[in-house]
């Protein structure tokens, strides 16, 4: 499948703005200035925006805990998520959700969410919504192979297939879940829990972008097109700890290295578009130096600005009261 | 205006809302019942005990949805579908069952507008049935309102009448949060006039069903009920109560009831509810707090014992507040003399 310049263009970008991000916070969080604890995304990022290419602000997707690369990908705004992060009353949720609940509903960005497998059963609803209200939308959840043994993951895979809706269940399986490796707490594959619901399986390398754009968009197009859910099992691995702080003890000393060096997908990106003489390597670096200052700019705006004030703490429980 | 139990009110409420409003859809255990059967039926039941009966038939399967026995992935997608443009009724059947997905409910619908800074509306109602008294045990039983109750960002309604039930549920369904919808599945088949046209009550006014002098009754759902005929006996005992059905648990009209007490000076609390935690104990402390000096007698509580609801009548009956326990309640209440501290 062609993908159209400027959307190579726009994936790059976003790409290197989670890396970039998630980086900084890694820098930042260290310094103890950053309150609560982060998840961050780096290595995965090819996934996130692979997908999010084939999606537009109609189309939903809900995220998981380790959600700033699913936000970027989905369009929710750098400096917000900054904001949020540093819980100042600028953030994207005005200081009150954090690293773990940000959220943007008028770009379709259902919430990072806090709870393992929390998010399939909402994005059956959002599905729902898109089918009932017919407005050409598909949802999408993101979740990770720890997620994929909740319950409430199998029970949405059930359901969606039931209620036929317009769904994509993404597995990000970066083969951990917290400190427990896939391989054990995993039973089975995933490619046969799709079919044990009837639902098409595809699978991808995380870390090429173009392998998952083009999976992604074969799932979107299946699922938008009124042919019920797929499940797309995604490759990945976490160059950080489950949140940052941790030793990371339980992986080899090599694993990340090798990660880092082999499967970087910033990197292969870049080899490709250069060798296939789609971009020049300035143009790319000219995005690189834009995301740096980007970056630079929103912590430096995030550190300076407001904080909630009092009267927060009590608004927005409910519509009314 | 005419006769309607509490079963054809809720159905009647939801039909009205369901004609006014296209984004408001069904789902649950056999809302209709009966796909996937052999006899080929599509609304086998209208819901476990008939209540979303002949709904389906007017508004088709995309709007009245039958889901599997998978109450976490439905309530979650009622949850989801509100935040995106639905306005879903979600049907638990028994609130015993939100064991198995309270995680959407408190965790996910209860915490999206005040986690995402103000910025989500999440127009959800769950319906579900509670209360003891229909032997149907320990799992099937429970009057968990307090649960929810605990809960920041949801409202929780107990309609105490088929009137109350039809004019509650329908501001519920027009409600921009997420509202628990408590129905005690004793009274279905109870009867009073209903108007046929969509009213609503408005959530968090509480309704005083009797004016008095000597004593206030606050009582919940079919607690109302009782405590009425309570009251009724013990008029012809010189006592008169005031009666006030909060008809919701959140928010609470603590006011009303504050103003209440401080005219009577005494104060049962009648809940069906276990009692650690549960309504009583969070409006006796409401009372102990703002308006103590206006007590003549120690706040009384008719509650359930702390034990799981039995199965066998006899001990049914025993668990539950009865009218013979309010009234015993209320002449304690009455027998207080005040001592003067030396």
């Amino acid at each position: 499948m062609q993908i159209a310049r400027e959307t190579l263009l726009r994936s790059y970008r976003a790409m290197r703005t989670i890396r970039m991000f998630e980086e900084r916070l890694h820098v930042e969080f260290a310094t103890g200035e950053i309150p609560g604890f982060v998840h961050l995304y780096c290595g995965e990022e090819a996934s996130a925006v692979g997908v999010c290419a084939n999606l537009t602000d109609k189309d939903t997707i809900a995220s998981t805990h380790r959600g700033h690369g699913h936000c970027i990908a989905k369009g929710v705004e750098v400096s917000g998520m900054m904001a949020e992060i540093y819980g100042r009353s600028t953030g994207v949720c005005r200081g009150k959700g954090g690293s773990m609940h940000i959220a943007d509903l008028t770009c379709g960005m259902l919430g990072a969410n806090g709870i393992v497998g929390g998010g399939p059963p909402l994005i059956c609803g959002a599905a729902l919504s898109h089918k009932t209200l017919r407005n050409g939308g598909v949802a999408v959840a993101f979740y990770g192979d720890g997620a994929s043994n909740e319950g409430s993951t199998l029970e949405s895979l059930n359901l969606a297939t039931v209620w036929k809706l317009p769904a994509v269940f993404v597995v990000e399986d970066n083969g951990y879940g917290e400190a427990t490796g896939a391989s054990y707490a995993c039973a089975g594959t995933q490619q046969a829990r799709a079919a044990a619901f009837g639902m098409p399986y595809m699978e991808c390398d995380g870390s090429d972008y173009f392998a998952v754009h083009q999976a992604a968009g074969e799932a979107i197009a299946h699922a938008r097109g009124g042919n019920g859910p797929v499940m797309l099992h995604v490759h990945l691995a976490r160059w950080y700890g489950h949140f940052e702080g941790d030793a990371m003890t339980y992986r080899a000393p090599d694993e990340v290295a090798e990660a880092r060096r082999d499967h970087d997908c910033l990197k292969l990106f870049r080899q490709r578009v250069t060798e296939a003489a789609l971009f020049e390597v300035s143009a790319l670096d000219e995005i690189d130096t834009a995301v740096a200052d980007e970056i630079e700019a929103a912590v430096r705006k995030a550190k300076s600005d407001p904080l909630p004030q009092s009267p927060d703490l009590l608004a927005d429980v409910y519509v009314r009261y | 205006m005419s006769k309607k139990s509490f079963r054809q009110a809720i159905n009647e409420a939801l039909r009205q809302e369901m004609r006014r409003d296209p984004t408001v859809v069904l789902m649950g255990e056999d809302v209709a019942g009966g796909r996937g059967g052999s006899a080929g039926i599509k609304d086998a039941w209208g819901g476990v005990l008939g209540v979303t009966r002949g709904l389906l038939e007017e508004f088709g399967d995309s709007r009245v949805l039958d889901t599997p026995i998978t109450e976490a992935s439905y309530i979650g997608a009622a949850a989801g579908a509100a935040v995106t443009g639905l306005r879903p009724v979600a049907e638990l059947m028994f609130v015993d069952f939100v064991g198995c997905c309270l995680d959407q409910i408190m965790n996910q619908a209860a915490k999206f507008r005040y986690m995402f800074g103000g910025k989500a509306r999440t127009p959800l109602v769950i319906r579900a049935m509670y209360g003891a008294g229909f032997n149907a045990a320990a799992q099937h039983s429970q009057a968990l309102y307090p649960l929810f109750t605990h809960i920041p960002g949801l409202k929780v309604v107990i309609p105490s009448s088929p009137y109350e039930a039809k004019g509650l549920l329908i501001s519920a369904i027009r409600d921009d949060d997420p509202v628990i919808f408590l129905e005690n599945k004793v009274m279905y088949d109870d009867e009073e006039d209903v108007p046929d046209e969509a009213y609503t009550i408005p959530l968090g006014e509480a309704n005083l069903t009797r004016e008095g002098t000597d004593v206030t009754i606050v009582a919940f759902g079919r607690m109302v009920g009782y405590a009425n005929q309570a009251a009724d006996r013990l008029e012809k005992k010189g006592i008169s109560c005031t009666v006030i059905d909060p008809r919701t648990t959140s928010p609470l009209d603590g006011e009303t009831i504050l103003e209440s007490v401080a005219e009577t000076g005494r104060l049962v609390i009648v809940d069906e509810s276990s009692p650690r935690c549960n309504m009583a104990t969070d409006i006796a402390a409401l009372v102990a707090e703002e308006a103590f000096d206006t007590l003549r007698a120690p706040i009384r509580r008719v509650v359930p014992p702390h034990t799981p609801v039995p199965f066998a009548t006899v001990l049914e009956t025993l668990y539950l507040p009865s009218v013979e326990k309010i009234e015993a309640a209320v002449t304690a209440t009455m027998k207080h003399r005040v001592v003067e501290k030396v």
